[in-house]
């Protein structure tokens, strides 16, 4: 196949970005998209021009390192499918791409594709844990968990922290992430002791990293990888009053 | 001879006496003790929790743009414990003897009894940071079964045990560094150790946003940065890891141990073409439920779903009835090779066995009819039910497997190959995890310690959250409490001085050569004669001829790489360089170790040294050691040896008939 792209180049964070035009040829329907960069980046390293700087490092979809906004879509067309794990058969030959990084006031980017996220690794310093020391814990098994609650908080528990959300949001809101980490916990006997102190040292810190506010559009959700559910910012809301009623008490 | 210091006294008894003798540091005095944590996987992100939590000022650093990015995530299939909660006989002495057999009598006893004591610790502490493990309807915790074993000890989080562990692991990191008891810089990478009256005292660092070098120090420094399986150039390892820090660390005095020792994992999805940058696990789990075969015919073109029972040749039930499908990885991994090269490989390259779940899907799916009360449902009807099972326990490997391939191995079994997985090798430590320079530590997969010549599957989890949750805490001290009296050395002491100039000597070199090569062409060249020479089967003639080649290809990449722009700037590809720079002289010492060890044992099999069945056969009297390797200048090691003596376990040729 062959492929064009129209990929996002920025040479630092204070300059300013534009689109550039590459061409690549002899793109295998079995290459992973990250793979036809690869190809890309060794054209143009050759010929002496500047590769293609993006983020990756697992190529395995769980390490929540890839992100690029692929023809609109964080992730790029599938659902429930990262960057790295997108292959070329999901595109025809001919087609026209268009690559950008994550764009959000929170998320500068750093160069071309890559972004700065540690704005979410604040959001955890928060409170996104349970506070107990190493050595502190009891038998594994003397607090039995309904098998639905352990699951449930597995499924909230499965983001990769990639921040798709943020992208896939018109307000670059980080609900989704951060209900996720509170669903996950509250969902937990052991998380409880902390529950609504957790939520609101989290939200506090998500705002005043300049995420938005959310307006349940669902774009979050919807572009999601992992495809974490909208019912996790519905009981984040509800833990969140509860938080706010409880300190006013 | 080296000293591994093992504690004296009964196998049972050397960890508590340890730490009932252990000297001590007092809280006020760890405030004034700084520890330098490299890498933030299972290993770095549980000792820099564990360690700020004892009051240490701990400094934590990773190469991605966040901690909880490290490659453990990746882990799939489980991490054991000794928690015997099947009542199946599990036992602290059987999972301390299953993995000194797993590996084939290569490691260290008193290294391997104390992991297996403290395992059950660690289940302990995941569940109660939160860590989901998957549970039964009763609420307890579900265990699976992992090759080399007979026990169901393995705890999992679907497969996706790594991301769950680490996630808890990276939570308490983070609330550390909420309170201010680490400050974690990521996207940097440590390029050298900074030495001082011989003992590690800092590091030099590369800020991979600026591109500037920056010093830091510490009274003490832990490497915990990973395995080197890219070595390999094609691994199931993230893209960036890398042995840099190891290495550079082993170029100050830090002994290498065992470098040859590579565990090649059977069931990896096939290399699907020349563009291919990587290689994708299929979970050591899912041979619980699946069922490796070949068809019995050479050369058997058909689809597998149209080849018939009668035509398939399970060929490892067939060879090890009493293990089958869950043999170690060694073995399955070398019985796939054998069948492929005999001519029985399946696929467009045909380098590949099938892995089929379609018996354990009608099994499970009985199971689930009789319960919901179906006494008449069809065939069709089972299988989806089965299907379902399934689905729960392995639905992101499915998923994966489907979107990599293209295939649904729902319906058709799935193609798989062995890879390049983990490196049982690594820097020599002893029983307090110190290398051989004086206050460098080194936890995880990067050190040699506790699998001998090969690894059993979810052992990796299991040890990289003991080392850092469970020994770290202890043995440092037993260091540290002889440093209480040394003052924070300014980083503009002469020896930071020097080190600084001598990693910008390296990256300015790099940038320098402006030559007509990628860094990546080199990488996939030294990968190529990694996994022909050193890879599965090794033979003597071979890895001379390795060893000539790697030194060849190393001059020409200092000759004629070519690294784009400049070094101050964001630039993964002067970064990827200097991690090849370094593969490209480990891939040398890797070949020597390999040569020099004229045995089979484990992942390392020397063609030489073989059964009538084609097993591996140990030679026990001339290499029951660990082969501990000093850098003298390029191209020269000298050899260290580290006795290996077994007084707990009978030493036996391997069986897993
Ligand atoms: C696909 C896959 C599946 C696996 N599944 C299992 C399983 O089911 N069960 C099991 O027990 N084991 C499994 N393993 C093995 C296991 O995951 C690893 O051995 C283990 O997680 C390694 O942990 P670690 O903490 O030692 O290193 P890693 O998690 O690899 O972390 C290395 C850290 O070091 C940092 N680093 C490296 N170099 C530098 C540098 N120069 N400067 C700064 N930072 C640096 C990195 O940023 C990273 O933070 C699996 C491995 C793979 C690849
Ligand atoms: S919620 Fe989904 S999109 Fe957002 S960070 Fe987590 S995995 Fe990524
Ligand atoms: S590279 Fe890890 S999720 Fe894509």
């Amino acid at each position: 196949m062959e492929i064009k792209l129209k990929v996002w180049k920025q040479k630092d964070a204070v300059s300013e970005g534009r689109l550039i035009d590459y061409n690549v040829n002899h793109v295998s329907p079995d290459m992973s998209f990250l793979e036809m960069f690869d190809v890309l980046n060794e054209e143009l390293i050759v010929k002496g021009e500047e590769p293609i700087a993006f983020d990756h490092d697992c190529r395995e979809g769980i390490c929540g390192m890839c992100s690029m906004v692929i023809n609109g879509r964080p992730h790029g067309p599938l659902e429930g499918v990262t960057t790295c794990q997108l292959h070329m058969r999901s595109f025809k030959d001919g087609d026209t791409i268009v690559v950008e990084p994550w764009r959000a006031q929170a998320f500068p980017v750093l160069k071309d594709l890559v972004v700065n996220r540690t704005a979410f690794d604040r959001i955890i310093a928060a409170g996104g844990f349970i506070s107990v020391n190493t050595g502190n814990a009891q038998d594994a098994n003397n607090l039995p968990i309904k098998k639905e609650d352990a699951d449930d908080a597995f499924m909230s528990a499965s983001c990769i922290g990639c921040g798709a959300c943020v992208a896939a949001c018109k307000n670059a809101s980080a609900m989704l992430f951060v209900s996720a980490k509170v669903s996950q916990l509250a969902k937990l006997p052991q998380g409880q002791p902390e529950r609504y102190t957790r939520v609101a040292a989290m939200v506090a810190q998500m705002d005043k990293e300049g995420f938005g506010a959310c307006t349940n559009t669902g774009a979050c959700s919807a572009e999601c990888p992992k495809e974490i559910s909208l019912t996790n910012i519905a009981l984040m809301n509800r833990d969140y009053m509860q938080a706010k009623f409880l300190e006013n008490e | 001879m080296l000293d591994s210091k093992i504690p004296e006294g009964a196998i049972e008894t050397k960890w508590s006496k340890y730490k009932s003798s252990v000297p001590l540091v007092n809280p006020s005095n760890k405030r004034n003790l700084e520890v330098l944590i490299i890498g933030s996987g299972l290993a770095g992100a549980s000792a820099a929790a564990a360690l700020a939590e004892l009051g240490y000022k701990v400094k934590a650093f990773c190469f991605q743009d966040s901690p909880r990015r490290a490659h453990s995530i990746a882990a799939q299939g489980g991490i054991n414990a000794a928690k015997n909660y099947q009542n199946d006989g599990d036992s602290t002495y059987r999972l301390f003897y299953d993995t000194i057999k797993g590996g084939d009598y290569r490691s260290r006893e008193g290294n391997v009894h104390r992991l297996a004591e403290v395992s059950t610790s660690i289940i302990d502490q995941c569940v109660a940071q939160g860590v989901p493990f998957a549970r039964e309807y009763g609420g307890l915790l579900s265990n699976r079964s992992f090759g080399g074993t007979q026990v169901q000890r393995t705890f999992y989080a679907a497969g996706q045990t790594g991301q769950q562990l680490l996630l808890g692991a990276y939570s308490s990191l983070e609330r550390q560094v909420g309170m201010g008891t680490v400050q974690m810089f990521s996207r940097h990478e440590m390029l050298d150790v900074v030495k001082i009256e011989g003992k590690a005292r800092g590091i030099i660092a590369k800020n991979l946003i600026t591109g500037k070098l920056e010093r830091f120090f510490g009274h003490a420094v832990l490497l915990c940065t990973g395995g080197y399986g890219n070595v390999f150039y094609l691994s199931t390892n993230a893209m960036g890891a890398n042995v840099t820090a190891a290495w550079r660390a082993h170029k100050q005095g830090a002994l290498m141990g065992n470098p040859c020792f590579t565990q090649i994992h059977p069931t990896c999805i096939p290399v699907s073409g020349d563009h291919q940058s990587k290689l994708t696990l299929m979970s050591e789990s899912l041979r619980n439920d699946g069922r490796i075969w070949v068809p019995k015919k050479q050369g058997d073109d058909r689809s597998p779903n149209d080849i018939p029972e009668e035509e398939r040749d399970y060929y490892l039930e067939r060879k090890y009835p009493a293990f089958g499908n869950l043999v170690p990885r060694d073995v399955a991994s070398r019985a796939a090779k054998e069948r492929c090269d005999a001519g029985f490989g399946v696929g467009p390259s045909k380098m590949a066995v099938y892995l089929d779940f379609k018996f354990n899907m009608m099994r499970y799916g009985r199971v689930e009819a009789t319960k919901n009360g179906l006494a008449n449902a069809s065939d069709d009807e089972i299988l989806k039910l089965g299907k379902d099972v399934i689905k729960e326990k392995y639905g992101n490997l499915f998923d994966m497997y489907k979107q990599i391939t293209g295939e649904n191995p729902y319906e058709t079994s799935m193609r798989i190959y062995p890879a390049v997985h983990y490196t049982m090798g690594g820097l020599w430590v002893d029983y307090d995890l110190m290398t051989t320079v004086p206050g460098m530590y080194c936890l995880g997969e990067a050190n040699f310690s506790d699998h001998g010549a090969n690894r059993l599957g979810a052992s990796a989890l299991m040890q990289g959250l003991a080392d850092g949750y469970f020994v770290i805490p202890y043995t440092i001290g037993s260091y540290l409490n002889k440093e209480i009296a040394t003052k924070a050395i300014p980083t503009n002491h002469p020896a930071f001085e020097e080190a600084e100039q001598k990693v910008q000597g390296i990256l300015s070199k790099l940038i320098g050569i402006k030559g007509s090569k990628t860094v990546e062409s080199f990488h996939k060249r030294l990968g190529k004669i990694m996994w022909d020479k050193c890879g599965m089967a090794r033979n003597e003639k071979g890895l001379k001829e390795a060893i000539e080649e790697i030194k060849a290809l190393r001059n020409e990449f200092w000759s004629d790489v070519r690294v784009p722009g400049s070094q101050f700037e964001f630039n993964p590809e002067l970064d990827k360089a200097s991690r090849v720079a370094d593969f490209l002289e480990l891939g040398e010492l890797m070949c020597i170790d390999a040569l020099n060890r004229n045995e089979s044992c484990g992942g390392h099999f020397r063609e030489e040294s073989q059964t009538e069945e084609g097993e591996a056969l140990r030679d026990d009297a001339n290499f029951a050691y660990v082969a501990a390797w000093e850098f003298k200048g390029e191209s020269d090691w000298q050899l260290h040896k580290e006795e290996l003596k077994f007084e707990n376990i009978k030493i036996a040729q391997r069986s897993y008939k």
